[in-house]
């Protein structure tokens, strides 16, 4: 039958292999290639056009009622860029980039604090029932404290004004990587252990090989949240406590009345906090090279 | 209660295999969510020889896909025995089997690790069983690759070949296990006609090179006739054995098979049966909603 292996063979074509690697790099330009191609870009420049224009125009030309004591547009960019700064802090002091210093290294210990021992707690209660019905109970009953209210107890706890920023830092964090991860283990798909079991996997192989790289992507979802959520917590506890750091800024300019210096604060925290964030997420991209190839396969 | 359909004495299809023969001897699986009792299996007893393709088909939901996880070792069963070459499986006293790369399954929706690249998927068995060096598993895992038409792919993860290929790395990934029974459960439900014509022929072709007891449970009896030694038809739930029809078109088979006589009189005979059955289960889903 020549017609139907002619099938046959047109077929086997049509699966044939996509041998052709993507590296990370090409892929990395590939990306942002398509996105200068779409409209996006574009959209970006105009909505950062649109809210910068409101409010030089709201404060310095309008001067609409409720913004007369905002400081405006171009007071807080030539304060910001300043080589001598009015109020002290600018681009070319060293204490702005001590505050930031500051800020990243305590977000620092406690993201990495809370990652290490979130992650394995999450693995655990996703992967254990009996652990689970040990610790979750109590895991869901401190989860919604808001960071605010361990304020108080923070500061009686610990000693100094470095660790109660810290660990209130810490706190957020921690239950967002743990839940997530959590979830993560609960979202493999049972066929994946089943496999790696009938292909003579022990118990603690197939945490290996399947509950950890199964749970990478919930993992990963729950550390943007961690991140985010730490410099939250971060901000809240630096207003109270410790000395130092961005979030101490905005509430002392606040008190001192140098309000230029909280937009400075609020601004130089956008980009330090999307900074991390991105690195968090590049990090990802790097352990999860099946994932983003598939994303990128499917995008096309 | 016994089986209705009577047994016919097992025998080696081929002379050359003599690993991998099972024997499902009154095997009963009750299902109870909340005490609500659901008999999956009733009173199964099949038997399969060494190296037979023995095709399972039957109605959606009957229970097929409970017997071969209970062969695998998944869960337990409420009562009967499992056999595989005379040693016991499941049955009194171990009513749960262990899972071994003696028995692998390959899945109905697949279970390639996406999150490794085919290589590595295929390398895998041999890597937790440890007995090989790790250069000795890849050199086995690049020559089975080439051998089954995956050249290429090697660096490549799940997600980025296509599902036809994807199921050609599960068999190979089982394969180097030496297993002595596949256990496939509707491997190729989701593929389209054409790509499932030359995955059939590929399985056979492997099939051929190795030898192995093959229990495949499908909906399509196109699929079960072109394939298999013998056609178990399962009623509807609970799932036993109510017609085995036997494919005596010899092997190795091609694509030519399908528009044979024999076959379409063999298609015929199946037919009436499993229509039957669906029928019957269509009617108890009525009931029960
Ligand atoms: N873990 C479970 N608990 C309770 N009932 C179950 C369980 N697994 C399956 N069942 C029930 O047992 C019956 C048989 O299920 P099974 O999956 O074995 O059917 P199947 O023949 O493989 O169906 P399909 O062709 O749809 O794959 C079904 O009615 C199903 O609802
Ligand atoms: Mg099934």
């Amino acid at each position: 039958m020549a017609n139907s292996s002619e099938v046959a063979d047109s077929a086997v074509s049509m699966a044939a292999p996509q041998s052709t690697e993507i590296s990370s790099m090409s892929l990395t330009m590939y990306r942002v290639s398509n996105w200068l191609k779409s409209p996006r870009p574009y959209l970006m420049v105009i909505g950062f056009a649109a809210v910068l224009s409101f409010w030089y125009f709201a404060v310095e030309v309008w001067k609409l009622p409720r913004f007369q004591d905002m400081p405006g547009l171009t007071e807080v960019f030539s304060e910001w860029f300043s080589k001598d700064p009015y109020y002290g802090l600018s681009v070319y002091t060293p204490e702005y980039y001590k505050h930031i210093g500051i800020s990243l290294r305590r977000i620092g210990f406690a993201f990495l604090l809370a990652t290490g021992l979130g992650v394995p707690l999450g693995l655990f209660l996703g992967w254990s029932k009996t652990f689970r019905e040990y610790v979750f109970p109590l895991f869901e009953l401190f989860r919604p404290i808001p960071v605010l209210a361990w304020v108080p107890l923070a500061i009686i706890m610990f000693v100094g004004s470095e660790t109660p920023v810290v660990f209130l830092t810490f706190l957020a964090s921690f239950f967002a990587t743990t839940l997530n991860t959590m979830l993560g283990v609960e979202s493999i798909d049972e066929s994946y252990s089943r496999a790696a079991r009938c292909l003579g996997a022990n118990r603690w192989q197939t945490f290996k090989h399947v509950v950890v790289p199964g749970a990478m992507p919930y993992i990963f979802t729950g550390l943007q949240i961690s991140i985010g959520v730490a410099w939250f917590s971060l901000v809240a506890g630096e207003m109270v406590s410790g000395q130092f750091g961005l979030g101490y800024v905005i509430n002392t300019s606040y008190m001192m009345i140098e309000y230029p210096k909280i937009i400075i604060g609020m601004i130089t925290l956008g980009i330090v906090g999307y900074s991390t964030s991105a690195m968090v997420r590049l990090l990802g991209d790097y352990l999860m090279q099946w994932r983003v190839r598939e994303l990128a396969l499917g995008d096309s | 209660m016994t089986a209705v359909v009577e047994q016919r004495m097992a025998e080696p299809v081929n002379e050359s295999v003599t690993k991998g023969s099972l024997r499902i001897d009154d095997v009963v699986k009750i299902y109870d969510p909340d005490g609500a009792a659901v008999m999956a299996v009733d009173h199964c007893s099949i038997d399969i020889p060494a190296g037979e393709i023995c095709m399972i088909v039957g109605p959606s939901g009957c229970g097929k896909t409970t017997l071969l996880n209970a062969i695998a070792g998944f869960h337990d069963i409420t009562s009967g025995s499992i056999h595989m070459d005379g040693e016991l499986l499941c049955g009194p006293g171990q009513m749960q089997a262990e899972p071994g790369s003696d028995r692998i399954v390959v899945f109905q929706n697949g279970a390639l690790f996406p999150w490794k690249t085919n290589l590595d998927n295929i390398a895998f068995g041999p890597m937790m069983a440890g007995k090989l060096s790790k250069s000795e598993i890849y050199e086995k895992a690049r020559t089975m690759m080439a051998d089954a038409g995956l050249s290429g792919t090697e660096n490549n993860y799940p997600g980025e070949i296509s599902s036809g290929l994807r199921r050609r790395v599960e068999i190979v990934r089982a394969l180097m296990n030496d297993p002595k029974v596949l256990l496939f459960d509707e491997p190729y439900r989701a593929l389209d006609s054409l790509t499932k014509s030359v995955m059939h022929e590929a399985l056979l072709e492997i099939y051929y090179r190795n030898k192995v007891t093959i229990f495949f449970i499908t909906h399509d009896l196109e699929e079960a006739i072109f394939l298999g030694h013998r056609l178990i038809i399962m009623s509807s739930r609970p799932c036993k054995p109510k017609k085995i029809v036997e494919v005596d078109i010899p092997h190795p088979r091609d694509y030519s098979v399908l528009t044979s006589a024999r076959f379409r009189e063999i298609m015929s005979e199946a037919k009436g049966v499993v229509h039957e059955e669906a029928q019957k289960a269509f009617d108890a889903g009525e009931k029960e909603g």
